[in-house]
């Protein structure tokens, strides 16, 4: 067990973990694109065709599977930030900042997906429902995240303020969407709202599933790819990485 | 008690000092030399408590100072390069409010009999900003006149002073240490301080 | 200029300094920063200002029409004021930290969240009270009605509270990091969102009679929470942006 133990704590610096990302790399890519291929198989050629919404539902494999991972991601963040101010060590905020983008490109997809899933059913390109409504106010936190680490030069206060930053939102996101479904209800206009999905036949939801294990295994393999040049940058006055990049 | 082991500090690229060590006691006085930039204001910083050290620790009798918290910050005075003054407050405004934020009552009598010590009797109803950057400097400097606490780190505080105020202020750190008290300082000029064991830190690049 | 004293008379143990309670710490921190803002007062006016010419600027940019401007008045108003207190949020510890008061009050022994409450406590009563204040009289340039009004002034004197602690982490986390401002905007006005709601809310609740006391009570929940855990994270993010 202390042999574990000790196991562990020794992929903590950047130094060995950098090589191990680069082993775990590939794996990760070639997942995404099995899933990847998996689930747009099931979504647009085997889940039946909606009696509603025709063809055009077919969005919601893209579309859910962003939002659950825009949210997720966030939770991950956060708690790697706050490891790495809590403990005090350099690779769990170099995580945090690692993960941040994508977070941001799964809540922008997400919203746009959105749109275009909007469009043709409701007739506007953006319906300010609670869901929609909560994940635009996700993206600017992942934005206001990513914007205080790009100002603030000192790497270590750059890290700690944004792990800040990531607890206080963790703290706020369920209040903020608390908030936004109560204010979405009591002005409910007409009962449009991506919550009220159809029902789900079992291969739509099969196909979201997939597709959500796609868009993990893919943020894990962008993560590592950015870790690994944020490691790169970071630590660019120690001797192992200027054996590395030669 | 103060010691400091296997001190490192990193700013950002560059690492200014390691491996640096010191034990100060009752008494006692650290001069802090060394080049500009090579790291003096830093590590009174880290002394303070206000910068984290890259590596190694400080300890106030005994105890790390992070874990000490608010007790170890009652034992210690700084004086670093700011005078920490409100320009639209008057010298004895000023010197009541700093000592009302350290939890020290000192009323409105007192503080004028302090800064008529330090040389500016008749001047404690100006606001700050008209006066002269060695009035200033004094102002600051009355914080050593009703402090308690033990430990005082200053960083140049002879800067801006005339010949006799650095006399003056030169005899208060003597007698402080006298009282039991310790500092450490930083300065460019040689001043002679006397009383106390003194040790000398030289940082190099 | 007077000599100083040639010979240095040592404090006799008699005057030793007496301690101020955590009271009376608190109470000098508000008192200082009032006493500041009174000598400052264009700093206090600007925000108020703002507020104005911001609640002026909606019926010209859409029309005149009372019975639109009704509908959204709440929303207007409550807006105004975000944005109102959000613009005197950078100059909540700018200042102490440009002239090394803030690394005093840092170094204190006094607990810092009592320090940073003081500052937030006096900042409401500079930039957050006056807002309260005016409201009602730029609610009748909506045309709402005197329980509306009420209501809209409690919302404020509620949530305005809440916006100076929320308000307060933003500003410590950006203290002297580049393009302060606008980024402390970015990062607050998420955080500002369900004020936003709840107040607004509250005041819309009153108008379409179904009574505002359930928005109240939650932002007052809002309030109660952020004057308990924001102190705490401004203090960390304090700590931090002094490193």
């Amino acid at each position: 067990m202390q042999n574990k133990i000790i196991h562990w704590f020794k992929y903590g610096s950047p130094q060995s973990f950098y090589p191990l990302a680069g082993k775990m790399l590939p794996w990760f890519v070639v997942l995404a694109v099995a899933f990847g291929l998996a689930g747009l198989w099931l979504g647009f050629f085997v889940a039946p065709t909606d009696a509603v919404q025709g063809e055009g539902y077919r969005i919601i494999f893209i579309h859910v599977p962003a939002s659950w991972m825009s949210m997720f991601l966030y939770l991950i963040m956060a708690f790697w930030a706050g490891l790495g101010l809590a403990l005090n060590t350099r690779l769990s905020s170099m995580m945090a900042s690692a993960v941040a983008p994508t977070g941001a490109l799964m809540a922008f997809i997400s919203l746009w997906t959105g749109a275009l899933w909007g469009k043709p059913m409701w007739g506007t390109w953006w319906v300010w429902d609670a869901r929609l409504t909560s994940e635009l106010i996700l993206l600017f936190l992942y934005l206001g995240f990513m914007a205080l680490q790009a100002a603030i030069d000192e790497p270590r206060r750059a890290d700690k303020a944004g792990a800040i930053l990531a607890l206080v939102g963790v703290v706020n996101v369920p209040i903020i969407y608390f908030s936004v479904k109560w204010w979405n209800t009591l002005h409910q206009g007409a009962s449009v709202s991506m919550s009220k999905s159809p029902s789900m036949a079992v291969t739509m939801l099969w196909g979201m599933l997939v597709m959500a294990l796609c868009f993990w295994m893919y943020s894990i393999a962008v993560a590592l790819v950015r870790v690994r040049a944020i490691i790169l940058e970071r630590e660019r006055t120690t001797e192992w990485v200027k054996h590395a990049v030669e | 008690m103060l010691t400091a082991t296997d001190l490192a500090c990193v700013r950002g690229d560059r690492r200014l000092f390691a491996g640096l060590g010191f034990t100060l006691e009752s008494g006692g006085r650290l001069h802090v030399t060394g080049e500009n930039g090579s790291g003096k204001t830093s590590l009174l910083r880290m002394l303070c408590g206000l910068s984290p050290a890259e590596a190694g620790e400080i300890r106030w009798q005994g105890e790390t100072i992070a874990n000490l918290g608010d007790a170890y910050r009652k034992a210690v005075l700084y004086l670093g390069h700011h005078n920490a003054l409100k320009e639209e407050l008057t010298a004895l405004e000023n010197l009541r409010t700093t000592a009302a934020l350290a939890g020290v009552a000192v009323e409105a009598l007192e503080g004028t009999d302090l800064l008529g010590r330090v040389g500016l009797a008749g001047r404690e109803e100006l606001p700050v900003r008209f006066l002269s950057q060695g009035q200033k400097r004094r102002v600051a400097l009355s914080r050593l006149l009703w402090s308690p606490s033990p430990l005082w780190i200053l960083d140049e505080p002879f800067v801006a002073l005339d010949s006799a105020a650095v006399n003056w202020l030169a005899d208060v750190v003597s007698q402080h240490l006298s009282r039991g008290g310790m500092a450490v300082l930083t300065s460019h000029q040689e001043v002679a301080i006397t009383g106390g064991v003194a040790q000398t830190l030289r940082l190099t690049q | 200029m007077s000599a100083i004293d040639a010979v240095v008379t040592p404090m006799p143990a008699a005057t030793s300094p007496a301690a101020l309670g955590t009271l009376g710490v608190l109470v000098a921190v508000v008192r200082r920063d009032l006493l500041l803002a009174l000598r400052r007062k264009s700093e206090v006016l600007t925000s108020l200002f703002f507020f104005v010419i911001v609640v002026s600027l909606f019926p010209l940019g859409i029309g005149p029409e009372m019975a639109l401007l009704r509908i959204i008045a709440p929303g207007v108003l409550w807006v105004a004021a975000l944005l109102a207190a959000m613009l005197s949020l950078s100059r909540l510890f700018a200042a102490d930290h440009a002239d090394g008061t803030l690394e005093q009050m840092l170094l204190s022994p006094a607990p810092l969240g009592l320090l940073v409450t003081g500052k937030i406590i006096s900042h409401w009563l500079v930039a957050g009270l006056p807002l309260v204040l005016i409201a009602p009289l730029l609610g009748l340039q909506y045309d709402l009605a005197p329980r509306a009004l009420g209501v809209l002034v409690l919302s404020l004197l509620i949530g305005t509270p809440l916006l100076s602690l929320i308000g307060a982490i933003g500003a410590a986390l950006t203290l002297g990091v580049r393009g302060g401002g606008v980024l402390l905007s970015l990062l607050t006005l998420p955080l500002y969102i369900p004020a936003l709601i709840f107040g607004a809310g509250a005041v819309e609740a009153d108008i379409s009679g179904l009574g505002a006391a359930g928005h109240l009570s939650l932002l007052a929940a809002l309030l109660a929470l952020a004057g308990f855990f924001a102190p705490w994270a401004t203090t960390a993010a304090l700590r931090i942006a002094l490193e």
